[in-house]
């Protein structure tokens, strides 16, 4: 369970985030919705300890992740999916699965890599390409499995649906959901693409210009004419 | 053919060791987009420190092996306390503290070292093998140079090819805000690449001072040539590093062979301002990989 309590974070005289609280229930989907400048990126960036907020903290099981420096947080049980995908490119794709097991909380076993290569089979079949000649769907891929291989209990995703073909963000939603029934995985879903978020969301909250707007079941928020018109653009 | 035959075989040993120091130069430009000008004078240093063993009395190896430990050490604390303060601020910034640090090192060893030339010791004759009656312009100690860069650059190939630290040292150096998120303590990567790096260039300034005079400003030219090298392999890459090494070696040995060795420094400039004229990025570097 992520609690976050009063969130506030500035770049310079600039308040990107405004005072927001909310908690992303065990086990469930929660998207965060919201028009681009809204604030979704700064929060999981202050969340993920790669910018200090300014107040207000982020409690990960009752843990306060506020003084946490960014690389402690995989070890904790926290991965983070950047924006714009995050693979590094001059590294294969095996190379890049390993390193996202470094930083995993229990290193008594070896890394599960073939579990991961059962979810996603086309990175099996391109295991020493070097990551820079992948596909857009399958670097996102790419950085999703490399998230998962530090066994994660909260995994924030940024846009994950950012320019890739509809049918390829369908198949990774999926797979999403697919991970939160199975394992019990908590998700916080940052997306512009606020119709497809929802279709697979528990809970949605909605910022607006760094503040909380709405917070809501999934399906109510759908259902809710103004607020879609207001914010969420369908 | 003999001059032929002996020109090259000076050209491989002389390219190896500028290899050497390339791949120093490389190592820290990649994972911090600094040229580690004062790369000549740290090895400069732990070759004194060798020398002082030696000429204590103590054998050669311990001293050898002294040297590129304190190279180790020295890279270290190089980093942690001059270059942090610098890293992710403007390029010039880093490039005028690694040139204060040239000459400052440079005259501290002065001081400390005094500047007369001093002669230093090679392990193995300086003699050529004698193949019949024909003498090989090839010495024990140059076959030493040679594999030892080569076992250096073996074991930093394993290092960075099949080890965890030494994946997370290429993750950072390619990208350090992912590497974080993944968990990647990348400060002291940088640390780790600058000790790493400071032991080659001090295998290099040993190589350099064998069977020759040290003094303050012994290592000053190869820190050009080197870095000749380096950009000739794109200074990005490790393997062009040692490509650029053995072509600039074998390049400036037939120099200086058939036209004068007086002529060596203008032509290593020369080759310097056609590749960056021509081929900026390198003679290996496919622009792809390249980020900035
Ligand atoms: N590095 C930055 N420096 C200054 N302002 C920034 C920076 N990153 C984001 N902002 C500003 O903060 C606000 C929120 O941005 P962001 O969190 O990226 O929004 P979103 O991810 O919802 O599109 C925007 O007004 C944006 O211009
Ligand atoms: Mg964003």
């Amino acid at each position: 369970m992520l609690e976050i309590r009063d969130l506030t974070t500035s770049y310079g005289p600039v308040k990107a985030l405004d005072g927001v609280t909310f908690t992303a229930a065990r086990g469930k989907i929660t998207a965060v919705l919201g028009a681009n400048g809204a604030g979704k990126t700064t929060l999981l960036r202050t969340v993920s300890g790669l910018i200090r907020a300014d107040r207000g903290n982020t409690y990960l099981d009752g843990l306060d992740l506020a003084r946490m420096p960014a690389e402690k947080m995989p070890g904790l049980g926290l991965a983070h999916v950047p924006e714009g995908r995050g693979v590094i490119t001059e590294l294969t794709v095996e190379e890049n699965l390993r390193l996202g097991a470094l930083g995993r909380a229990d290193r008594s076993r070896p890394a599960d890599i073939d579990r991961v290569y059962s979810l996603f089979p086309v990175l099996e079949s391109r295991r020493s390409a070097v990551a820079h000649i992948l596909s857009g769907g399958e670097q996102q891929m790419l950085v999703i499995a490399r998230a998962l291989m530090a066994e994660p209990k909260v995994l924030l995703l940024d846009e994950p649906s950012l320019g890739l073909a509809p049918r390829i963000v369908v198949q990774i939603f999926e797979l999403i959901r697919g991970l939160v029934e199975s394992e019990g995985l908590t998700v916080l879903l940052v997306e512009q693409n606020a119709r497809s978020a929802l279709s697979i969301a528990d809970i949605g909250v909605v910022l607006d210009l760094g503040r909380l707007v709405a917070h809501d079941e999934a399906a109510a928020l759908a259902a809710d004419e103004k607020l879609r018109h207001a914010y969420l653009g369908f | 053919m003999q001059q032929l035959l002996t020109t090259s075989l000076a050209g491989l040993t002389l390219g190896m060791v500028y290899a050497a120091f390339a791949l120093a130069l490389v190592l820290i430009w990649r994972s911090t987009r600094i040229v580690n000008f004062a790369q000549a004078p740290m090895a400069m240093i732990t070759t004194y420190i060798a020398l002082l063993i030696v000429d204590a009395g103590i054998p050669y190896w311990i001293g050898f092996v002294a040297a590129l430990l304190s190279g180790l050490v020295l890279g270290a604390i190089i980093e942690r306390v001059f270059i942090r303060p610098v890293e992710g601020k403007p390029e010039m910034n880093a490039i005028i503290l690694t040139l204060g640090l040239f000459v400052v090192i440079n005259a501290v060893a002065a001081i400390v070292f005094g500047s007369h030339y001093r002669s230093f010791p090679v392990p193995f004759g300086l003699r050529g093998f004698e193949v019949g009656d024909v003498t090989v312009a090839l010495t024990g100690f140059d076959v030493f140079s040679i594999c030892s860069v080569v076992v250096v650059m073996m074991l930093l190939l394993a290092l960075f090819r099949y080890t965890d630290v030494g994946l997370k040292m290429r993750a950072s150096a390619f990208n350090q805000e992912v590497s974080r998120m993944l968990g990647v303590k990348v400060t002291g990567m940088l640390t780790l690449g600058w000790a790493l790096a400071a032991v080659v260039g001090s295998l290099s300034g040993l190589l350099i001072a064998g069977g020759d005079l040290v003094y303050p400003s012994y290592m000053d030219s190869v820190v050009v040539y080197g870095f000749v090298a380096a950009v000739l392999g794109g200074l990005d890459s490790p393997v062009g590093a040692v490509i650029g090494g053995l072509l600039l070696g074998l390049g400036l040995s037939v120099v200086s062979g058939y036209v004068g060795s007086e002529l060596v420094p203008l032509a290593a400039l020369s080759i310097l301002i056609v590749v960056l004229l021509v081929r900026p990025s390198g003679l290996f570097s496919h622009a792809t990989a390249r980020r900035v």
